[in-house]
């Protein structure tokens, strides 16, 4: 493979520290070319220069240009206020989202340097990754979601002024703390389009409306026929996705309220992908700006000053502190992913022989190609247990610890030895398994003949409770569904135990 | 292919709703945040903006999500001691080791308190929230005396002064209009049968000469109308409103004798910036008097006022004395809102308190909106206290309180001025 651009000194652009928009422009002119010759596929690009304050703004409505409002936004503002004032955020400050066109945010306090590393980073490596990988290809519409949430903002405003605000914002609260349980795992979502969400959501409306009547319809119209049959089950299958079931059967729900549920969890579904691929993902980026920077500067269009700067900001980003440093915050996505992506390559181009006896299939394989398959494939679960080598294990002197709370000390179960190769990287693709990190909660059954209670059920794994805070969240669940909410826990071995139980009857305080 | 646009001048302050609802929210954390910070710290900066900080629990966003017990196998780097099999002891506090759920959540504040700034507005509002000035209202509906003009549209009559050219001329130019259109019409007939007459006839032909003549009498008719009438003039119209009076002078009068203190002087100096605070909310314009008082009175200004040592004896009545002085001779146009808070340990001479009470309630009461004593003391009130006491019922403006230590401040404020239902 030859690389591009190899030994082809050329006159370096300019590279003053104050950024210009014809600078930025010449800048992704060699950016977008280098890129090109990589292959890399992109949505077409957008670049929009906005102030430190714009910033934060996107940042604290989760990194959207346009969302509902909600105090939550304005607590995660305060947060990133004081992050920012006190210097600690970095270069996280680089807002990119998945959209088609894909936006990419430059903030004004940057200098030319960091401005081109945010466009390679963002514009080329995250981008190409939106478009490519398959869980975003899946699970995200990249044409639809500035309109959606500008059709989102819209409708929550017109609830707000015909509901009460804080009738929305209790509303909203419930729907929130069910996010990370309001999401399909394993079904298509319907596309999301503006025109067809605007002329369909009334008939919607209606027509749920109409099917909620499924729990009244059970009552014992016909009291001969009911004794001897035996009843149905509802759900008739556990359901992992609470704010759908909720959306589609809570029996109390107003039709507007029903469509916030299903706004919130579009928004959620629509983040799904990215708590899944972040080492992969930001590795991805990373790779990517490095890659093309330097493929600029072997071309010689890139100054000393850049180059020196550009480093630092990269080192930083993928500094990776050890376990016993006071600043060891865990893995470090950028640094993990980052050297992953460069092991893949160097195990395409110079495979040793431990990495043939490991990856006979890419060992010695064109890089591109592999890559491709790579990026577009996995997930970061799949993509460290298929791709984490021995050697990057090492330069990371990974180890693994067992905590079980009934043993009086921890066990280091697994280094980065012969042995126990495997098990780290094992244990490390479970510890990014979005269904081992998270408990396994189902809509277990609603009580159709008796109080109308929904039960939900934790299935534990490994003795792991519910946190602390599991009783405020059913008490959402309750509100929601608008009668009982129980939570049972099954445990491992078979029994089941009834944890919290939050009785609800919404009737008595509904308005006339 | 790359679209570069240019946001920076784009809306701002887009978080503004939500950190609003934020605020909104949690008005009941914020307010007993303040009111910690009130009594924590200085006065001086109480008029900057506020770092809150309240309880992270209060505001966490519940979530359904595994607690920390359990079995738990993570991967961590940078080993530099272990080998497989190796056992060591849990690690106090968490950090690094330990039953680690890998990063902490994004939202992960945990018990921690949640700290923020509030800004300048927001605190002062939240500090001085359900609170008013008593009797505010019922002064300015008593004592309208000031009047302000301002515009109220057009008239038909005033002084050439105040003529309203574009009005003006725009009725004379539809006036002109109305009043020619009957002419005008009949002079378009007129003309075109002008014109067709011409094309057989002569031009002396006499019925030629009879619509000529119509036609220039029709002429003058229209020309005859004015350009402008006295009927068309319009006149910018100023009325005059009343003005809500918005100035007060506020009297300070605190004791300096040898019992107060400096720890009581702090706590006066406190109460004292307080009310100034609050005043500014409410007026445009505040006139401080500071009297300070031993055996005899003096009015100084604000340095000398909180921070010069003084000794002695007490003769509270001096202090009001000198504030009926200035009262009766600075302050006595009635455009003034008159305050006066004092402060003092209340060990008053004997003698002296029953006059305070009778020069109180003769002098000074009748004048101000308010008068608010503060007795700064541990345990038992002073002869001054029960004197005063007695003129609680008589005088719906008169108030009093009690203050043992600093954080009793703010209470007693929010005590002395919340809102009264009317």
């Amino acid at each position: 493979m030859n690389t591009p651009g190899r030994h082809k000194r050329k006159k370096p652009l300019p590279s003053p520290g104050e950024w210009s928009f014809e600078l930025i422009d010449a800048y992704h002119v060699e950016i977008d070319r280098v890129a090109r010759e990589f292959k890399l596929d992109t949505y077409p690009i957008q670049v929009e220069l906005i102030t430190s304050e714009q910033m934060m703004d996107a940042y604290s409505s989760v990194g959207m240009p346009v969302n509902y409002h909600h105090w939550s936004f304005g607590k995660s503002f305060l947060q990133t206020e004081k992050g920012y004032r006190r210097g600690q955020m970095g270069l996280a400050y680089e807002i990119v989202i998945n959209s088609n066109p894909c936006i990419a945010y430059l903030m004004e306090e940057n200098t030319m340097t960091m401005q081109a590393l945010v466009i390679a980073h963002a514009a080329y490596g995250h981008n190409s990754f939106f478009k490519g990988n398959y869980l975003f290809r899946q699970w995200t519409n990249a044409d639809a979601i500035v309109d959606y949430l500008i059709f989102a903002r819209n409708y929550l405003t017109e609830c707000e002024e015909r509901h009460g605000e804080e009738e929305v914002e209790l509303l909203l609260d419930s729907c929130h703390a069910l996010m990370n349980v309001g999401v399909d795992r394993y079904k298509r979502p319907a596309k999301l389009s503006l025109t067809k969400e605007l002329t369909r959501q009334r008939e919607r409306a209606e027509y749920l409306q109409s099917q909620v009547n499924d729990l009244w319809r059970t009552l014992p119209t016909q009291l001969a026929k009911a004794p001897t049959v035996e009843h149905r089950r509802f759900p008739s299958e556990p359901q992992e996705n609470l704010l759908y079931f909720i959306e589609k059967n809570a029996p109390l729900l107003e039709p507007w309220q029903r469509e916030v549920v299903r706004i919130v969890r579009k928004v959620s579904q629509y983040f799904f992908p990215q708590r899944q691929t972040q080492v992969m993902n930001e590795g991805w980026a990373t790779f990517w700006h490095y890659t093309l920077i330097n493929t600029l500067y072997d071309e010689g269009l890139l100054s000393d000053t850049f180059m020196m700067e550009f480093l630092h900001s990269h080192t930083n980003v993928v500094y990776q502190p050890g376990y016993n440093e006071p600043w060891y915050q865990g893995l470090n996505p950028y640094a993990l992913g980052f050297a992953m992506w460069q092991d893949i390559r160097r195990i395409c181009e110079h495979p040793t022989d431990e990495d043939r006896h490991w990856f006979p299939d890419i060992a010695g394989s064109n890089w591109q190609e592999t890559f491709d398959f790579a990026m577009r494939n996995f997930k970061d679960e799949s993509f460290i247990a298929q791709f984490l080598s021995p050697k990057v294990m090492r330069d990371f002197r990974l180890f693994a610890i067992l905590d079980d709370d009934k043993d009086a000390k921890l066990k280091i179960s697994a280094i980065h030895d012969e042995t126990g190769y495997r098990r780290v990287r094992e244990i490390l693709s479970d510890n990014y398994n979005l269904g081992s990190r998270e408990p396994n909660l189902q809509v277990w059954n609603v009580d159709l003949r008796g109080d109308r209670s929904l039960t939900l059920r934790h299935q534990a794994y490994l003795r792991r409770p519910l946190a602390g805070d599991t009783e405020e969240v059913l008490k959402h669940v309750a509100r929601l569904w608008g009668f009982a909410a129980r939570l049972e826990v099954a445990h491992e071995d078979g029994s089941i135990e009834c944890l919290y139980e939050c009785r609800q009857d919404r009737r008595k305080h509904d308005k006339p | 292919m790359v679209r570069i646009i240019d946001r920076r001048f784009d809306s701002r302050n887009k978080s503004t709703v939500n950190r609003q609802r934020f605020m909104r929210r949690f008005k009941h954390q914020i307010r007993e945040a303040v009111a910690d910070a009130i009594s924590g710290r200085s006065i001086k900066d109480l008029d900057n903006g506020e770092s809150v900080s309240i309880p992270g629990k209060d505001l966490s966003e519940p979530r359904f999500r595994h607690g920390r017990s359990g079995i738990w196998e993570t991967v961590f780097t940078g080993n530099d001691q272990f080998s497989t099999g190796d056992q060591v002891n849990r690690p106090q506090g968490g950090a690094g080791g330990g039953s680690g759920k890998g990063k902490a959540s994004k939202d992960g504040e945990g018990e921690d308190d949640f700290v923020f700034n509030l800004s300048r507005e927001e605190f002062l509002d939240v500090f001085f929230d359900d609170l008013a000035l008593p009797n505010l209202v019922k002064t300015q509906l008593a004592r309208i005396q000031e009047y302000k003009s301002q515009r109220a549209g057009f008239t038909n009559d005033g002084t050439p002064a105040n003529i309203n050219v574009v009005r003006s001329l725009r009725g004379a130019l539809g006036r002109r209009l109305a009043l020619a259109s009957p002419y005008q019409g009949r002079l378009r007939d007129l003309q075109r049968q002008l014109e067709e007459l011409l094309e057989t006839r002569p031009d002396d032909d006499p019925e030629v000469v009879r619509l000529k003549d119509e036609i220039g009498v029709l002429r003058a008719k229209i020309d005859a109308i004015p350009f402008i009438d006295t009927f068309d003039l319009r006149y910018n119209n100023r009325i005059k409103v009343p003005k809500p009076t918005t100035q007060a002078v506020m009297f300070c009068i605190m004791d300096v004798s040898g019992s107060m203190d400096e720890e009581k002087k702090s706590i006066a100096k406190r109460f004292f910036m307080l009310l100034y605070l609050f005043l500014t909310r409410t007026y445009e314009h505040i006139d401080i008097v500071f009297i300070r008082h031993h055996t005899v009175a003096k009015e100084v200004n604000e340095e000398d006022f909180f921070h010069s040592r003084e000794s002695g004896g007490t003769v509270v009545s001096s202090a009001l004395e000198l504030m009926k002085e200035i009262l009766h001779s600075r302050y006595a146009n009635g455009a003034w809102n008159i305050y006066g808070a004092q402060a003092s340990d209340g060990d008053n001479w004997d003698n002296d308190s029953p006059h305070c009470r009778e020069m109180l309630a003769q002098t000074i009461l009748p004048f101000v909106q308010y008068f608010a004593y503060i007795e700064i003391t541990r345990g038992e009130q002073q002869n001054l206290w029960r004197e005063y006491e007695k003129l609680l019922g008589a005088h719906t403006n008169f108030a009093m309180q009690h203050i043992e230590n600093l954080p009793d401040i703010y209470p007693v404020f929010r005590e002395l001025f919340k809102k009264k239902l009317a």
